[in-house]
C-alpha cells in the first residue's frame, strides 16, 4: 500500500485511515532517515491517519490536497497538549486486602446508620399519616396491595403446597421406622405453621417486591422524579414509601396464611397417599395436638418481616445514583439485605418465643 | 457539493397502530451537505432518523444509505454501512458505566484491531476536537454538564470517522453561547472531515448557521426542501409561521415585522 522512495522522502499511496493505521505507522517508523512525506497518491485520509502523520514529529508533509490540508490543520490544532503520562492504575500492595476489609466494614456501618435514619423518617411520616388518615393515598395503597399481595398468591400457594408435600414425604420415611406415622401431622403442622410457611413467604416476597420497590424508586430517582416531587412540595416518603409499606404490612400475613393452608393441604394429601392417613384422621390429629397458637405465633412475625422488606426495598431505591449500574447493584443488594434481615429476625423471634415459652 | 446522494429514501411509510407518522415520504441527502430537518413536535423527525439508522423498521418503503439497501441488506452489509455513520442522540446516550474516553473508544474497540495506547490517543484526539478539556476523558457521564455530555456524544459519534453524521437535537438544552459554539464546531468539523450531516433540530439559529439545505416535515411527508432563503418564500401556513415568527427574525438578524 505504500513504498518508500528514499531520495525524495516517503511517498504514501492508497488509503491512510484507521484501518491501515498500523501499516502507515510501521512505514513512518522505518523511514527514519527521511523527514518528508508525500501525500500526492493518498486516496483517503481520515483523522486517525492525519494523527499518525502528525504524531511523527518533525515529518514535513508535502503535496496534500486542500481538503487533506484542512483536515491536517484541524487535527493539529486539536492535538492534546504535551502528552503527559497518564496515571497508571495503582499496583496491588500488601495492605490492600486489609484496607478492603476496613472499607467493607465502614460501608456496612454507614449503610446500617442510613437505614436506621430512613426507618426513623418513615416512622415519623407514618405517625403523621395515622393522625391524619386523609393524607394516605388510597389508590396507591390498593394498587400496591394488588401488586405485592394478590399477584403473589399463586406462587406463594404453590410454594406452600410443595413444602407440605416434601415435609410429609420426608417425615413419613423417618417416622415409619418407629411406627409413629400419625405424628407426621404434627410434624407438618408445627413446622409449616410456626416457621416455614411465613419464612419462605417472606423470602419469596423479598425477592419479588423488595427488588420491584428498589427498581421503581431507583428509576424515578434517575429521572429526577423524586426531585420534582420535592420541589412541588410532595413528600416522596409519603407518596412512595408509605403505600408500599402499608400494603405489605396488611398483606404479608394474608400471604403467610395462604402458604400455611396450602402447606397443610399438600402435607395432608401426601400423608393420605403415602401413609393412608385419611383427611378426617388428619383433621382430628391436627385439632387435638396442634393448637391455633402455632399458627398465630407464625403469623405474628409477618408484619415485622413486611416492614423489613418494604423499608430495605425503598431505602435502596433512594440510594440509586445517576448510572444504570448503580440501579442494578442496589436492586440485587435490596434482595440480599432483605432476605438476610428476615432470617436474622426470624432467629431472634425463635429465641424470644422459646424464652417466653410459647 | 457534487450531486451524489448518500441517503435515498423512497416511499417511506411508518405506522404505529392506527397512527400514521410517515406516508410515502421521499428524501435525498447529498454528499457533503448539512441537511436540517425541521417539523412540528410529533411530525416524525426522530422516527425518520431512527428509520435511516435502522432502529425502526418502517411499514413500507425503501432506504438506501451509502449504496446499501438498509432494509433488505444482510446483517453484515448493514453493519458495514453503519460503521460509516455516526449517531449522536439527544442527550448524548453515553454509556453511564464508562468514562468519556472509554465511551469514545467503544466503537473502535468493537470494530477494529487497534492497540490500546493508539485507541486511547485517538480517543483523546476526538475529545479535544469536540472542544472538551483533556481532563474530561477521565470523567463519567454523570459528572458532566449537559453541554459537555453533548460534546462527548459527538466525540463518540465521530470515533470511526463517519461519512454521515446523524444529530438529534444537538443544541437543545444548551445555553446560547454553548449552542453557538456547537454550531461553529459542527461547521469546522464538517468542512475538515468532509462530513454529510443529517441534523434534526428545532433551533433556528443552528439552521441558519450550519445548514446548506432544510427539509420540512409536515403532513406525514417532506413538505418542501430548500435553503433558508427559499423557506421564507414557501406558501404554507406552518412553514410561514415557522420561518417568519419572531424567533426566526431574531435568528436571521432582522427586525420583526
Amino acid at each position: 500500500m505504500a513504498d518508500a522512495v528514499p531520495s525524495s522522502g516517503l511517498a504514501l499511496t492508497g488509503p491512510v485511515t484507521l484501518d491501515t493505521l498500523d501499516q502507515v505507522r510501521a512505514l513512518l517508523d522505518r523511514a527514519e532517515s527521511t523527514t518528508r512525506v508525500d501525500l500526492s497518491s493518498v486516496t483517503a485520509l481520515d483523522t486517525a491517519g492525519a494523527w499518525a502523520l502528525l504524531d511523527h514529529r518533525g515529518m514535513h508533509i508535502e503535496a496534500a490536497s486542500p481538503a487533506q490540508d484542512l483536515l491536517l490543520r484541524t487535527v493539529e490544532a486539536a492535538l492534546p497538549p504535551a502528552r503527559t503520562a497518564r496515571p497508571r492504575k495503582a499496583r496491588h500492595r500488601a495492605g490492600d486486602a486489609l484496607a478492603a476489609v476496613g472499607t467493607t466494614v465502614e460501608g456496612f456501618l454507614t449503610t446500617s446508620a442510613q437505614g436506621l435514619g430512613f426507618t426513623g423518617l418513615v416512622m415519623a411520616r407514618l405517625t403523621t399519616t395515622l393522625v391524619r388518615p386523609r393524607r394516605l393515598r388510597l389508590t396507591a395503597l390498593v394498587h400496591h396491595m394488588q401488586e405485592v399481595g394478590l399477584n403473589a398468591v399463586p406462587i406463594v400457594a404453590l410454594m406452600g403446597f410443595l413444602i407440605g408435600v416434601v415435609l410429609a414425604f420426608q417425615g413419613a420415611a423417618q417416622l415409619r421406622q418407629f411406627g409413629a406415622e400419625v405424628f407426621v401431622v404434627d410434624l407438618i403442622a408445627v413446622s409449616i405453621l410456626r416457621e416455614l410457611g411465613i419464612l419462605l413467604t417472606a423470602i419469596i416476597v423479598a425477592g419479588r417486591s423488595a427488588s420491584a420497590f428498589t427498581a421503581a424508586i431507583g428509576s424515578m430517582k434517575m429521572r429526577e422524579e423524586i426531585d420534582a416531587m420535592r420541589v412541588l412540595g410532595l413528600d416522596p416518603i409519603e407518596l412512595l414509601v408509605l403505600p408500599r409499606l402499608l400494603a405489605l404490612v396488611i398483606l404479608l400475613p394474608v400471604l403467610g396464611l395462604v402458604a400455611d393452608l396450602a402447606g397443610l393441604f399438600g402435607g395432608g394429601l401426601m400423608a393420605w397417599i403415602e401413609l393412608g392417613i385419611s383427611p378426617s384422621q388428619f383433621q382430628t390429629q391436627l385439632l387435638a395436638n396442634v393448637g391455633a397458637t402455632q399458627a398465630l405465633v407464625g403469623l405474628s412475625k409477618a408484619p415485622v418481616f413486611a416492614v423489613i422488606i418494604a423499608l430495605v426495598g425503598c431505602h435502596q431505591g433512594f440510594l440509586v445514583k445517576g448510572d444504570a449500574e448503580s440501579l442494578g447493584m442496589r436492586t440485587s443488594r435490596a434482595v440480599v439485605i432483605a432476605i438476610f434481615l428476615v432470617i436474622v429476625v426470624d432467629a431472634l423471634f425463635s429465641v424470644f418465643f422459646a424464652f417466653w415459652g410459647v | 457539493m457534487d450531486a451524489e446522494a448518500v441517503i435515498e429514501i423512497r416511499g417511506l411509510t411508518n405506522r404505529f397502530g392506527t397512527t400514521v407518522v410517515h406516508e410515502d415520504l421521499s428524501l435525498d441527502v447529498m454528499r457533503g451537505e448539512v441537511l436540517g430537518v425541521v417539523g412540528a413536535s410529533g411530525s416524525g423527525k426522530s422516527v425518520l432518523l431512527r428509520s435511516i439508522v435502522g432502529l425502526q423498521t418502517p411499514s413500507a418503503g425503501q432506504i438506501t444509505m451509502l449504496g446499501t439497501d438498509v432494509l433488505g441488506a444482510s446483517a453484515a452489509d448493514r453493519a458495514a454501512a453503519s460503521a460509516r455513520t455516526g449517531v449522536m442522540f439527544q442527550d448524548g446516550a453515553l454509556f453511564s458505566a464508562l468514562t468519556v474516553r472509554e465511551n469514545v473508544e467503544a466503537p473502535m474497540r468493537e470494530r477494529l484491531a487497534v492497540d490500546a495506547p493508539t485507541r486511547a490517543a485517538l480517543a483523546d484526539l476526538r475529545i479535544s476536537m469536540v472542544g472538551l478539556p483533556p481532563e474530561a476523558g477521565d470523567l463519567y457521564p454523570a459528572e458532566l454538564s449537559g453541554g459537555m455530555r453533548k460534546r462527548a456524544g459527538l466525540a463518540r459519534a465521530l470515533s470511526l470517522d463517519p461519512e454521515i453524521l446523524f444529530l438529534d437535537e444537538p443544541t437543545a438544552g444548551l445555553d446560547p453561547i454553548g449552542a453557538s459554539a456547537f454550531d461553529a464546531l459542527l461547521n469546522s468539523l464538517g468542512e475538515a472531515l468532509g462530513l454529510t450531516v443529517f441534523l434534526v433540530t428545532h433551533d433556528l439559529d443552528t439552521l441558519q448557521a450550519t445548514c446548506d439545505r432544510i427539509a420540512v416535515l409536515a403532513q406525514r411527508r417532506v413538505l418542501v426542501t430548500g435553503t433558508m432563503a427559499e423557506m421564507r418564500e414557501v406558501d404554507d401556513p406552518w412553514v410561514q409561521s415557522y420561518f417568519h415568527g419572531p424567533r426566526a427574525h431574531a435568528a436571521l438578524g432582522q427586525e420583526a415585522v
